[in-house]
């Protein structure tokens, strides 16, 4: 399966909201420079297991570990340090700055060069708009911008949720090579993603969850012809 | 000069040369007080999003911690004014935990916290300690001109503080805690430090506020000390100034608390009247107060 000792292993992870079991013993495992994709059904747990892996929120049983160890009790600037970083399905940036603000900021918390940010904006064409206040910008280019903030940091580990949403499909081509390029250089990346010709252009990899457990791993097409999975997404 | 520098010499000096030509000097000093707590309202508030109503707590805590200092330890006040900032800071760590919660719940227990320490104060049973509701007199330093100039020396450090926070990476770290706490978490930011030092920090200065306060009137209770009407004041001079810059609370202060002082002492009910109708039109109108009128037709705001 993996070609090399796993960068994230997930263990049996569970998580709970009130009577809705979000997580129920999720397991899963990521190399350096993999791309796997998370895939289900609305409500089958996909952000919850990358907000559990991120550490917005703690896990109610389970293992999260990064190069074996494990970083449950860690708050999340700790795990940005270790080289988990992420990007929201709704974007996040801070709106009030500007976009050169944004990356200078996640730069020096960091600790990573000053220089890195003129390539980031570069890499994610970000930089005609450095002046700009970040809650200017359309929603592709906060997409742009909470990528670029998550690559100042320099993650080994980059955790994705559902970045295709909402862009055209020129925009949908040029992350998908944004993102194989962020993988080609050793970042292993997690996406979370339901626009399934955007992800084969990713991976093949994917694991397939309903009801906060995995029902499928292996590739994208043997999943579009196992009986469960397409009963979940048809009937679920 | 850093931006926002120049500015703020400019205030100071004002403040320093108005007595000679100006005989309010209670207005001049209180102006400065107003000042010094708009600017600790906006170092918390316009930095970190927390809004501290029972911000008069620190101010309070910085009068009787000076106060007790002089007489009980016989400092001399100034020393004394920097026990007073250490008693805040002492009350702001033991208070951190509140920060957890979050908008109006924080607003909600910050308030309730400022009455624990008034009615811990107060206490007729620790009379002997801090003369506990017949109040504080500290007529044998009393010495209106140094305690004029002292605050003086505590405006330009409230506003060296929001200048530092205006150029630098921590003050860049505290708007993005305050836009998006979880994405700063991501950015490296230690989320939960950042925002005790801004805690600390306003509190320290709530404290030397209220310990120059102490010594210019020198005889005071403990509720004039830890008056709500402190924080609401601040709150309201800072929010109608514009928060996270430097010349929004000085422009809210210098016109509303010039306002109160042109009508609210001699018709204090046309003021309440006149008070409000700022508060709802600021509301309605500005919610991100004064400056954004400035920035909307291009003038830069530091």
């Amino acid at each position: 399966m993996s070609p090399s000792a796993p960068l994230l292993s997930v263990e049996r992870l569970s998580k709970r909201f009130g009577a809705f079991q979000a997580l129920d013993g999720l397991t899963l495992e990521l190399a350096p420079g993999e791309v796997l994709g998370l895939v289900g059904p609305n409500g089958s747990g996909k952000t919850t297991a990358i907000n559990v892996i991120s550490g917005v929120y703690s896990a109610d049983a389970g293992m999260v570990l990064l190069d074996g160890r494990s970083i449950g009790g860690l708050p999340i600037h700790r795990r940005a340090h270790l080289g988990i970083n992420r990007t929201f399905q709704v974007p996040k940036p801070f709106k009030g700055l500007t976009v050169g603000e944004n990356l200078e900021v996640a730069a020096v918390y960091s600790r990573a060069d000053r220089a890195e940010i003129g390539k980031c904006l570069e890499f994610l064409e970000l930089a005609p708009l450095v002046g700009r206040e970040a809650a200017s910008l359309n929603s592709a280019q906060q997409k742009r911008l909470d990528l670029a903030r998550a690559l100042i940091a320099r993650p080994r580990l980059l955790l994705v949720d559902e970045l295709g949403a909402g862009l055209n499909p020129v925009e949908l081509q040029r992350m998908a090579q944004t993102l194989t390029t962020i993988a080609r250089s050793g970042v292993a990346l997690l996406v979370v993603e339901h626009l399934l010709g955007f992800l084969r252009e990713l991976t093949s990899r994917v694991v397939v969850m309903d009801a906060g457990r995995e029902i499928f791993e292996g590739s994208l097409e043997v999943a579009a012809r196992d009986q469960q999975v397409i009963d979940v997404f048809l009937g679920g | 000069m850093p931006r926002g520098g120049w500015y703020s010499v400019g205030v100071v000096l004002l403040f320093a040369l108005l007595p000679f030509v100006y005989g309010n000097h209670a207005l001049l000093f209180n102006m400065m007080m107003y000042l010094v707590l708009a600017q600790g309202i906006n170092v918390l508030f316009g930095f970190t999003g927390y809004l501290p109503f029972g911000y008069v707590g620190f101010f309070g805590a910085g009068a009787y911690g000076a106060s007790l200092a002089i007489l009980l330890v016989h400092l001399p006040p100034v020393p004394a004014l920097f026990v007073g900032a250490a008693v805040s800071v002492l009350v702001a760590l033991l208070l951190a935990p509140l920060l957890r919660l979050s908008g109006a719940y924080f607003a909600i227990a910050s308030l309730a916290a400022s009455e624990v320490v008034y009615y811990i104060v107060s206490n007729p049973h620790l009379v002997s300690l801090t003369q506990g509701p017949y109040g504080i007199s500290l007529a044998q330093v009393y010495n209106s001109g140094a305690s004029y100039a002292t605050m003086v020396v505590v405006l330009a450090m409230a506003l060296a503080v929001v200048v530092y926070l205006r150029n630098s990476h921590m003050g860049l770290a505290l708007q993005a805690i305050r836009e998006e706490p979880i994405s700063a978490g991501f950015a490296g930011i230690n989320v939960v430090r950042e925002r005790i030092r801004a805690w600390l920090l306003s509190a320290a200065l709530a404290g030397l506020a209220g310990g120059t306060y102490a010594w210019h009137v020198s005889v005071f209770y403990p509720k004039s000390v830890f008056d709500l009407n402190i924080s609401v004041f601040a709150i309201v001079f800072t929010l109608f100034g514009g928060v996270a810059t430097l010349v929004g609370p000085i422009m809210g202060t210098l016109l509303l608390y010039g306002l109160y002082n042109w009508i609210g002492i001699s018709q204090p009910e046309y003021f309440q009247l006149v008070f409000g109708i700022v508060i709802v039109l600021l509301v309605l109108f500005l919610p991100n107060g004064l400056v954004s009128l400035l920035r909307r037709v291009k003038i830069h705001v530091p």
